[in-house]
């Protein structure tokens, strides 16, 4: 857990990220950033803001609309020495980028023998909640979370983002690291003081004693919020935040489910071939003899992103979603 | 190209050291894979050898290379070790990539070359990648990528040449026209043939060769690197050359017309080079015959060597999964 929120520096999700991406690229010249109006423009949600300026156009590169090629260049360009950040402006838009994502960076490691390494961050954004509806809001980790080779990180707190994204950048391996939309703006406490999180590190973001939830990105404001209906109630939830789905902090989890004897997971992404139903074999394999109750998944339903805010309300967990599930499992 | 007396005759005999390496590699690993020792696919470079051959020997040890899943060509004429590609066909721990990797996957970074690749046309952002880096460290470095014409019809290759313009990246495009993509032809592909002219609607130097001349595909090569230097990058080079075979070792290419097939035999780039070696190196038959043996026997030795190298432990390989 971060140290208190009452600590002096409170800033945006948004600032963190720059303030990681600004730092590395001062520390290490093989640091570069890439993508689609991320220069002059600063980047849709002004994570990139002033770094033309600090770092001149041959390290932060305005690309073309052209996804498959520049995320390719980067996978060419960290195998020969550099440690690039590629943007990609939506999740969604990672779909025209797969071959150098899975084919490429994700595999080179293994099929040259250990030789060769692929330190690429491919930077992108995901999730729903702003009307933009079914090619700009999908929740698609588990597609990169179901290839080896890859690296999934999801910070959802300013202070994880930093951290997460620094090391992400000194990773030798390829990572996908996955903002959300709904949390550019979030605030929180970060250090003054450099820090790294390491990846496969998970985060307590609430102690409690009688059910654990698991959840990540967005869905953890969301949890937190139900935690807090749950308290009145008188049901105190353990809210364990993976931060980095591969590689994921198991211990922690079990840990966790092993304290309380209840487990829901919280995913925004559609159930059906999801993460937080890998989570749920892992915790029934594991911790079978410590649960009261059968795991609780709260999932996104198996639709795509509608456009309509009360139908893309309803096509996503809620709070009150989430309340209802760990009553499920509390009270049987 | 008719310049007489500017080759030497070492180059002319590093050029034809190179092709007969490549082409008794592949004759007699696909007599192993008729075997059963190798397993899988091999694509075999026959009747290409002389573009990997000239445009390798055009670089410097700085430049990159990024190749096909025809890529043992490329591999060699950039200095790979023959006896570690046959353990790595071969599937042996003393292959390039410890029998990970197979035909399609042998890479050899230390030397430059980021390596062969089973998606076609997938290495040509590998090599723009690696051309973008060396101008963000203001590197003298070039970067060639190889690419079929199979490849050109991609979305990817046109989306890398234009970028790679865009950025006036050091990346030397080669497309190796052997008329087919697997089994169609291009003019079945495309309105227009020619693939060079695709480099020209891209504001890009381009230039059409026969790629069976390998004294043709060094000479451009070199000019290629030569602009790429002075800032004019990238560059296309469409080298036009035939299999003698079908699309892998197991494709008998029943599509391609005997009388082509025969024609590109003649005009082979073995012989051409052999031609080149004897006229302008003055270089006798009993000396390339002796260089000839020696690389055969060279290759019988890379076959003992993959034969006696060990299996890779199943152990190793569950401990490695673990960290994924």
């Amino acid at each position: 857990m971060p140290p208190e929120a009452n600590e002096d520096r409170i800033i945006l999700y948004r600032e963190a990220l720059h303030e990681a991406l600004a730092e590395e690229m001062q520390r290490d010249p093989s640091v570069f950033i890439m993508g689609e109006g991320i220069g002059e423009r600063g980047g849709s949600y002004k994570v990139t803001a002033d770094l033309l300026q600090q770092f001149g156009p041959e390290r932060v590169i305005d690309t073309p609309i052209a996804e498959a090629s520049f995320t390719g260049a980067g996978v060419g360009a960290a195998i020969t020495g550099m440690r690039p950040i590629v943007e990609i402006l939506f999740i969604d838009f990672c779909l025209l980028a797969l071959d150098p994502i899975i084919n490429q960076a994700a595999k080179y490691k293994f099929m040259t023998g250990g030789l060769g390494r692929v330190p690429l961050v491919v930077r992108t954004q995901g999730g729903s909640g702003t009307g933009v509806a079914a090619q700009h809001s999908q929740s698609l980790e588990a597609i990169f979370y179901h290839i080896p080779g890859l690296k999934v990180v999801m910070p959802s707190t300013p202070y994880d983002a930093k951290g997460l994204l620094k090391s992400a950048i000194r990773d030798e391996d390829p990572v996908i690291f996955i903002e959300h939309k709904l949390l550019y703006t979030a605030k929180g406490y970060v250090p003054e003081d450099e820090f790294l999180i390491e990846l496969g590190k998970g985060d307590r973001k609430r102690e409690g004693k009688d059910a654990s939830i698991i959840a990540w990105s967005n869905m953890i404001p969301r949890t937190m919020e139900a935690a807090g209906r749950l308290a009145e109630e008188g049901i105190e939830v353990d809210i364990i935040d993976p931060r980095t789905l591969v590689p994921l902090d198991a211990p922690l989890i079990l840990e966790s489910v092993r304290k309380t004897n209840r487990a829901v997971i919280v995913q925004e992404a559609i159930r059906r071939g999801g993460v937080a139903s890998d989570i749920a074999s892992i915790i029934q394999a594991e911790a079978f003899d410590d649960l009261d109750a059968p795991v609780e998944i709260v999932a996104g339903k198996n639709t795509p992103i509608p456009y309509n805010e009360a139908l893309e309300r309803a096509s996503i967990p809620q709070a009150e979603d989430i309340v209802n599930a760990v009553k499920r499992v509390f009270y049987g | 190209m008719g310049k007489k007396h500017k080759y030497s005759k070492e180059l002319l005999l590093k050029l034809y050291r190179t092709i007969y390496t490549i082409r008794i590699f592949e004759t007699r690993c696909i007599e192993l894979y008729r075997k059963a020792l190798i397993r899988g696919y091999f694509h075999p470079y026959l009747g290409e050898e002389a573009i990997a051959a000239g445009a390798c020997a055009a670089l410097r040890e700085q430049d990159y290379i990024a190749s096909t899943h025809r890529g043992h060509g490329h591999c060699i004429a950039r200095g790979a070790d023959i006896k570690r590609m046959t353990a790595e066909l071969f599937g042996k721990q003393n292959g390039y990539c410890g029998g990970r990797g197979g035909s399609m996957h042998i890479a050899d970074i230390e030397a430059g070359n980021l390596g062969a690749n089973g998606i076609v046309a997938a290495g040509a952002p590998l090599g723009l990648g690696a051309a973008l880096g060396a101008k963000i460290r203001h590197e003298d470095r070039v970067a060639v990528v190889f690419t079929s014409d199979g490849g050109v019809n991609n979305g990817v290759f046109s989306e890398t040449l234009n970028l790679a313009a865009a950025w006036s990246a050091p990346m030397i495009q080669i497309i190796e026209n052997n008329r087919y993509a697997v089994s169609t032809p291009i003019e079945d592909s495309t309105r227009v043939p020619e693939l060079y002219k695709r480099g020209k609607s891209l504001g890009i130097a381009s230039l059409e060769i026969d790629g069976n001349d390998v004294l043709e595909v060094y000479e451009s090569t070199q000019h290629a690197v030569e602009l790429c230097q002075k800032g004019e990058g990238p560059v296309l080079i469409e080298a036009k050359t035939y299999r003698h075979g079908g699309h892998h070792c197991n494709d008998p290419g029943k599509y391609m017309p005997g009388d082509k097939v025969e024609y590109y035999k003649k005009h082979d780039p073995l012989k051409i080079a052999r031609r080149h070696l004897i006229k302008k190196g003055k270089a006798l038959e009993k000396e390339i015959g002796d260089l000839e043996k020696k690389i055969e026997w060279e290759m019988e030795e890379a076959i003992e060597y993959a034969s006696a190298s060990p299996e890779p432990p199943v152990e190793d390989f569950l401990q490695e999964v673990e960290k994924y």
